[in-house]
């Protein structure tokens, strides 16, 4: 995963350089898009191919929506807090 | 929402080529996902690298408003502790990496799969397109009873784009600055903050 990071930061410092340059910019979001593109369909195949996730599909669902159901409280309760200490309007 | 709906299909489409197992042995067996990865990370920053406007709100807003994407990064991953207690399958450590997340869904579903393998990378997908879901239906109530910042909250990553419209018709025009950095800090975090969550803690 070190070489993910590093090859991200050189492509920050990178894009940093070539922010004047619309044509190379726009290139890269279509070359983004179409990797991503790879990366879910070869991950759809892994699954496809894979009976112990195909075999265990609901409990793999209850457990995401457990998973997301206690990431959007958490949000929510620190959002209300911050809300309500930093950013209400003063009356 | 176009885009998203794209890549599930392809998602679908790689699902029943695998059900259908019609696959050459290359696909199969070869571990390109790998190199796949280092080119869209590559590319990630590029394009993170040249979004002037990315720099730009950075540059323009004060301090205070550093506080909103943190509020999301402690409560998603409070909140995910919190209910890994009633999924003894998955550790804590798991559960902090998909609410790592933030509904950033390909990239972070991407990233699991190569740590910790496809079963929680299918996990961490569907728990993270849910997020962006309910985002999109749920933010006029969440608005109205958790205050203006409740959307952005939800949205996570998905603030700076797919959620930002819904956010800011429910909380206001002039949330939609806070809506784009705090989605835009969100995705930069997160290709950092998974692997490490995975590897190091």
């Amino acid at each position: 995963m070190i070489t993910v990071l590093a090859l991200m930061t050189i492509g920050i410092l990178l894009g940093f350089f070539i922010n004047q340059r619309p044509k190379i910019i726009k290139a890269v979001d279509k070359m983004t898009n179409w990797a991503i593109y790879l990366l879910l369909f070869l991950l759809g195949i892994g699954v496809g191919l894979n009976k112990k996730i195909i075999n265990n599909l609901p409990t793999i669902g209850v457990q995401a929506v457990i998973l997301t159901i206690g990431a959007l409280i958490g949000s929510l309760i620190l959002a209300y807090i911050t809300y309500n200490l930093f950013f209400k309007p003063k009356q | 929402m176009k885009n998203s709906l794209i890549i599930l299909g392809f998602f679908v489409l790689g699902l029943f080529l695998g059900l259908s197992k019609f696959l050459p042995d290359f696909i199969m067996e070869s571990d390109f996902s790998m190199y796949a990865l280092y080119l869209l990370m590559f590319l990630v920053g590029i394009g993170i690298g040249a979004d002037r406007s990315s720099w730009k709100v950075i540059k323009e807003t004060n301090i205070k408003i550093i506080l909103v994407p943190l509020c999301v990064v402690i409560g998603s991953l409070l909140g995910v502790a919190a209910v890994s207690i009633f999924l003894p399958q998955i550790h804590l450590k798991e559960a902090l990496a998909v609410g790592a997340g933030f509904g950033y869904y390909s990239l972070s579903s991407i990233f699991i799969t190569q740590i910790s393998g496809e079963t929680l990378g299918v996990v961490a997908l569907l728990s993270n397109i849910l997020r962006e879901i309910i985002t999109l239906l749920a933010t006029p109530i969440f608005v109205k009873y958790f205050g203006k910042l409740a959307g952005i909250a939800c949205g996570g990553a998905t603030a700076m784009d797919t959620t930002l419209p819904i956010i800011s018709k429910y909380s206001g025009k002039e949330w939609a600055i806070i809506s784009v950095f705090s989605g835009i800090v969100l995705t930069i975090l997160v290709p950092f903050l998974v692997p490490f969550i995975l590897e190091i803690l």
